[in-house]
């Protein structure tokens, strides 16, 4: 008994001693939840395929080699077997794993940045700024994302960039009203009205008092987002609007090899199952940030 | 000691209220009706009254937290709605505002020491280490430990935090604070801690308080003046003691009769208002008391009452006191 009482204090005396930053916080949160860590060991999984590829692999994404076409799965130096073109499937996948998080990363960065800025913007002007902001928003909202996007790349023409691009373009309000309703409410906070009657200027309480305050469910956001991108990318790949042969995206191998899913079903399953995994993987680590972060936000 | 530090003229903030489909304005909240007020320098001036009535407005439109509608504000004989954004964001130095809640004014995400030393470097005060220095010393005069300026807020309780709030306004070292309901949400036990606080460093300091309550035996406690609001307007304003002995304006009385009594023996008449506060949207005509008073004659349906001094600096809004000038 008093063994335990003594370990009681001696822990809540570790816990006074720890000054834990928001972030630490966050990061103890996000260890308790179970299928967060299993989204984040699969991203990781992902992250480390996708690094180590040319260490993992002798062979080149684009080598046909014609003899060797359909080899099945677990055919002699062919892991998940090969394509119509005889290239090797585990090859192609794992180099498809560093486009696809690319794409997804860099769009969710790219969408992140500008909705982020001009939602601050509309959030803590108010007036005619956010009346612009937010009826551009609500336009671009009006428009099914995928096919705005595919209008989007029609214009700028097919190419895994220009796919990039689109999909950040499209995501924009998604972050740009989340901030918004974020600064809103922050705006009407003492301390945001304190920073005021110290005499900062706008830009200062925007960068340091709003921006770090409305982080959390911009970061929750944007792990769900990196799924949503991903898919969108296979999704204009797949239509045939993004990455070109015989770049190995993934959606782009579903496109080419759906015509032989009765012939070699393998060459549609690995491609497949990898866009399902990753997203999972993101949407599972994203439910788990937003629980650990925002209780109140679960749904 | 008798100069005025701020001097209030008919200042107003009118709050639009929007209708209809296209969100046309369809009429205004009078949160501010007219307030006149001077404050002289190095005292306390309360300002009290019940919810709604204008207090926390005047506090924050008087900095131009809120711009008010009209009126002027001089301080130090300088009209602040002058001042375009600028000068008023320098001029924010000597005049600074405690806030009510202590959870809510401090930003979750800085450390103390980050927030203690922002209105420095917002103003280019100090290097970095004459910074810190001033910040232990900040600490240290609110009686908090300079090893606690590693912390973050979640860290401090409720009076802790009112304390880093009363030192972040003491930062710049300024004339007036604006003390907004700062005990409030405090325990009664650590509410006279920080009332004690308050005043040594109005002392050290020669500050000048204004300070916004809606508690009466707090406002006893630490004003030199007091002045009572209702519905947007002062009602009454004089010196504390004549306030709480004599007051004139007949809702002071009844404000001032439901302050409990430590005593139970003591018999006390206790005046009950009836009827609710009007809308501040649609204020009664003429005393925008008369719906409530019991002195209610025909001229208070008529005319609004001037704000005049009775004698002694004792200023009061009521028409039973109008011919004594």
């Amino acid at each position: 008994m008093s063994q335990i009482q003594h370990q009681t204090v001696i822990n809540q005396m570790k816990m006074k001693e720890r000054v834990d930053s928001p972030w630490m916080d966050m990061w103890r949160r996000l260890r308790k939840q179970k299928l967060a860590m299993i989204g984040g060991f699969i991203i990781l999984f992902f992250i480390l395929l996708a690094f180590s590829a040319p260490l993992l692999t002798s062979y080149s994404y684009k080598a046909v080699e014609l003899p060797s076409r359909f080899l099945p799965p677990f055919s002699e130096g062919h892991f998940l077997g090969t394509d119509d073109l005889g290239r090797d499937l585990f090859t192609r996948i794992i180099y498809g794993a560093q486009i696809s998080l690319r794409v997804g990363f860099l769009a969710v960065i790219g969408s992140v940045i500008i909705g982020t800025f001009l939602g601050l913007l509309a959030g803590y002007y108010g007036k005619w700024v956010d009346m612009l902001i937010s009826r551009i928003f609500d336009i671009m909202l009006a428009f099914p994302s995928i096919l705005l996007a595919i209008a989007i790349v029609t214009i700028l023409g097919r190419s895994l960039t220009n796919a990039l691009i689109a999909i950040a373009i499209v995501n924009i309000p998604t972050y740009g009203r989340l901030v918004r309703s974020k600064v809103l409410t922050l705006k009407e906070e003492e301390f945001i009205i304190a920073a005021k009657a110290v005499g900062m200027k706008d830009s200062r309480i925007i960068y340091n008092h709003l921006l770090p305050n409305s982080m959390t469910p911009i970061i929750v956001q944007g792990t769900l987002g990196i799924a949503t991108a991903i898919i969108e990318t296979a999704a204009l790949g797949f239509l045939g609007l993004g990455a070109e042969p015989p770049i190995p995206e993934w959606g782009t191998m579903l496109a080419d090899s759906k015509d032989y899913i009765q012939l070699a079903p393998w060459t549609v399953i690995f491609p497949g199952v990898s866009i399902m995994l990753v997203v999972l993987g993101f949407n599972l680590f994203g439910d788990g940030l937003r629980d650990a972060l925002d209780p109140k936000m679960k749904l | 000691m008798n100069e005025p530090i701020l001097k209030v003229e008919n200042l107003k903030k009118h709050f639009p209220i929007y209708g209809g489909v296209l969100k046309k304005t369809v009429g205004y909240v009078k949160a501010l009706d007219g307030v006149s007020f001077e404050v002289k320098k190095g005292e306390t001036l309360s300002l009290v009254g019940e919810s709604g009535c204008g207090k926390s407005t005047t506090g924050r439109t008087l900095l131009r937290l809120i711009e008010p509608t009209e009126g002027s504000v001089f301080f130090e004989g300088e009209d602040l709605l002058a001042l375009n954004d600028e000068q008023m964001r320098m001029k924010r130095r000597d005049l600074q505002i405690v806030f009510q809640d202590p959870y809510a004014s401090l930003n979750p995400r800085h450390t103390i020491q980050k927030i203690l030393e922002e209105p420095l470097i917002v103003h280019k005060l100090g290097n970095s280490e004459k910074r810190r220095e001033k910040v232990f010393q900040l600490l240290e005069t609110v009686g908090l430990h300079k090893e606690q300026a590693k912390r973050y807020p979640h860290q401090f309780s409720g009076g802790q935090r009112q304390r880093i709030g009363i030192a972040r306004a003491l930062t710049l070292n300024p004339k007036l604070i604006v003390a907004d309901e700062p005990v409030s949400a405090l325990d009664v036990s650590i509410q006279a801690q920080v009332l004690n606080l308050m005043e040594d460093l109005q002392e050290q300091f020669n500050l000048t308080y204004i300070f916004i309550s809606h508690d009466l035996s707090v406002v006893r406690h630490i004003s030199d003046r007091v002045g009572v609001m209702y519905l947007g307007n002062l009602v009454e304003l004089s010196n504390k003691n004549e306030i709480y002995e004599q007051p004139l304006h007949p809702y002071t009385q009844a404000l001032l009769s439901a302050v409990p009594e430590p005593d139970p023996d003591i018999k006390r008449e206790r005046i009950i208002l009836t009827g609710d506060v009007p809308s501040p949207a649609n204020p009664p005509h003429g005393c925008k008391f008369h719906t409530r008073c019991k002195y209610k004659m025909d001229i208070c349906e008529k005319k609004n009452p001037n704000f005049i001094d009775v004698g002694n600096g004792h200023f009061v809004a009521c028409h039973l006191h109008q011919h004594d000038r």
